[in-house]
């Protein structure tokens, strides 16, 4: 079957050997699924966002687009570097300075026909449920935890009982080195990020004494430079790590405080990746992971065989090991454990009354809770202070102090958990 | 992914659970969350040497923390530490600085404080009740052996009395070696 749409010849002979798996069941297929047009349909029309145009996100936008998704959506906030250009391949050395988002999407729209990527030059943050309910499914290449916490919490919070679509399956990949993992989160099903937060390795610090006093490395000097001579020289100053005035006056304080120690090694490239922070990127492990991920996503939108569960390990370190295994959901989550109830509320009640309801609640008897709002602490047990500071709104009407479908947070010193709650207002 | 959503329909009857309706009001985050919980487990651990004030009650990210030691060499001062939690915690560790100049082994000039817990050996679960009984420990037991204050380190380790001596000048605001110190005595 051959058809002409807007003068682009549309051949499914491309997808030859993707089809031997959408249109005929396989040993591991579910019974239930029904191959053909509508699982291939289901493909392309499947809207899905990636995270990140870095390394990982340069291999996910080539897999994806190459394994017949056609509708991609990519965000990403940096610009090009020229450090970039030895694994990001969607870049070439006239795009530095550009935008990464951009760049990538249009590299692989010109490069594989009939693919849509729509690019977002930001930060995730600068988006609202509205935009991710878009989209089938989020694949994340992302180097920051801060970033995968931040989204996870707002898929789990997305979740909507009544509206199955509001469920984004997130498929998160992650490299460092030799080593990479790669999972499959369906908020509120399994385990999400913040459940396995425990799990990241830690940032390698180095003792702030060592760093004072005896600098042994290089990037002892870095540091201290970092750390302490910024603070001490330009305290009024914010660091921005991307500009280049600030990372030469680091560099030379660096320098200095090497030669004084008699250390070798320290470049302006050194400490440009000391202090932001760069994890050594090999390209294969990225391109393994990446894989990984887009094989997921795949499966996923065409149910065509099971996916990860949902935790795959890689290790190239010493050999080769990889191990899959299902992590647990917590529940003591504090983002999937306990999602927030609907609790409707007369608005006139003072917060001391609600309080006062709240221990006759048969799930949760809260003898001594704590609430507060994102913005707002309503009222704290503890410390003093705080309590001091927040008694007065215990005379004041809930109405005075959040907003209708507002969410709130209790946590009490009886329970581990966190119990939130989405007031309503009854009329 | 139909596949999913059918599950999801399963799991929700399963469960029986709630709805949770989305929204687009800002949410409580879990670094909040986790605040609220290591304030309420310091009960008990303040007791009469330390308290805490917040600036901003509503930000309870951030705040001052006051250690009078009732003992030791630092006894009848009054120290305060700026605590900076950000959304990252507990993944990343709070930022912790004196924001007096003091004359401390451990504490440089600039308010840095060398604690292993603050930095290389930090954990998520550790929580702030761990950082709190670190930092009160300082002041009971300076210790020579992580200096971030040089001379206060070698004071220390070679003349114990004098470094005591040092300690008291320094906190009524007097000068050791050249360095004029905060006057930090309680009112």
């Amino acid at each position: 079957m051959e058809t002409m749409v807007n003068g682009i010849e549309h051949s499914r002979e491309r997808w030859r050997y993707l089809d031997y798996f959408l249109n005929k069941p396989g040993p591991t297929s579910d019974p239930e699924w029904l191959p053909g047009e509508q699982t291939i349909n289901s493909l392309e029309t499947s809207k899905v966002l990636v995270i990140g145009a870095g390394g990982l996100g340069c291999e996910i936008l080539k897999n994806l687009a190459l394994s017949g998704f056609k509708d991609i959506h990519v965000i990403d906030m940096d610009t090009i570097d020229v450090s970039n250009l030895n694994r990001q391949f969607l870049f070439r050395e006239a795009d530095v300075g550009k935008s990464k988002a951009e760049c990538a999407a249009a590299f692989v729209e010109k490069r594989v026909k009939g693919v849509k990527i729509t690019p977002f030059n930001g930060k995730i943050q600068d988006k609202d449920e509205d935009y991710y309910m878009q989209f089938k499914m989020i694949i994340c290449g992302l180097d920051s935890i801060e970033a995968r916490r931040w989204i996870n919490a707002t898929l789990v919070g997305m979740v909507d009982t009544e509206n199955p679509e509001s469920l984004k399956p997130l498929i998160d990949g992650g490299t460092e080195g030799f080593k990479g993992q790669s999972r499959v989160i369906l908020p509120t099903m399994n385990s999400c990020i913040e459940c396995q937060l425990d799990m990241h390795t830690p940032r390698a610090a180095v003792p702030l004494c060592t760093l004072a006093t005896i600098p042994r490395q290089p990037a002892h000097c870095i540091e201290w430079a970092h750390i302490i001579a910024w603070e001490e020289h330009r305290k009024d100053d914010i660091l921005d790590t991307d500009d280049p005035e600030h990372i030469t006056w680091l560099y030379q304080k660096a320098l200095a405080r090497a030669q004084e120690f008699n250390i070798p090694g320290v470049t302006y490239s050194m400490t440009q990746g000391v202090v932001k922070n760069i994890i050594p990127a090999i390209a294969s492990t990225n391109a393994i992971i990446a894989a990984s991920c887009c094989n997921e996503a795949f499966k996923i939108a065409t149910s065509c065989n099971p996916w990860l569960q949902n935790y795959m390990m890689y290790s190239g370190d010493d050999g080769v090991y990889t191990y899959t295994f299902e992590t647990e959901q917590k529940e003591d989550c504090p983002v999937c454990g306990n999602l927030a109830k609907s609790l409707t509320v007369n608005p006139n009640m003072t917060l001391q009354e609600f309080i006062d309801s709240l221990g006759e609640r048969a799930e949760a008897q809260l003898m001594k809770p704590t609430l507060r709002t994102e913005e707002k602490s309503l009222y704290s047990q503890f410390p003093a202070s705080l309590r001091e500071q927040t008694a007065p709104n215990l005379e004041k009407r809930l109405s005075e102090l959040v907003e209708n479908g507002e969410e709130i947070g209790i946590s009490d010193p009886a329970f581990a958990i966190a119990f939130k709650y989405k007031l309503i207002f009854s009329s | 992914m139909l596949k999913i959503w059918s599950m999801k329909q399963q799991q929700q009857k399963d469960a029986n659970a709630e709805s949770a309706a989305g929204t687009k009001k800002k949410k409580v985050t879990a670094a909040q969350l986790r605040v609220q919980k290591d304030l309420a487990e310091l009960e008990g651990t303040l007791g009469k040497t330390m308290k805490t004030s917040f600036p901003d009650p509503n930000d309870i990210l951030n705040f001052i923390l006051t250690i009078e030691p009732d003992e030791g060499m630092y006894k009848g001062g009054s120290f305060h530490f700026n605590f900076a939690i950000n959304q990252n915690f507990p993944h990343d560790p709070p930022k912790v600085k004196c924001t007096q100049k003091i004359y401390h082994p451990n504490i440089d000039l600039e308010g840095n404080v060398c604690l292993n817990i603050l930095r290389e050996d930090w954990k998520p679960v550790l929580n702030l009740n761990a950082v709190i009984v670190g930092l009160q420990f300082l002041f009971l037991e300076p210790n020579a052996s992580d200096p971030l204050n040089k001379e206060a380190a070698e004071d220390l380790r070679s003349n114990r009395e004098g470094f005591k001596r040092n300690v008291r000048t320094s906190m009524s605001g007097g000068a050791v070696k050249n360095e004029q110190y905060e006057r930090v005595i309680g009112r």
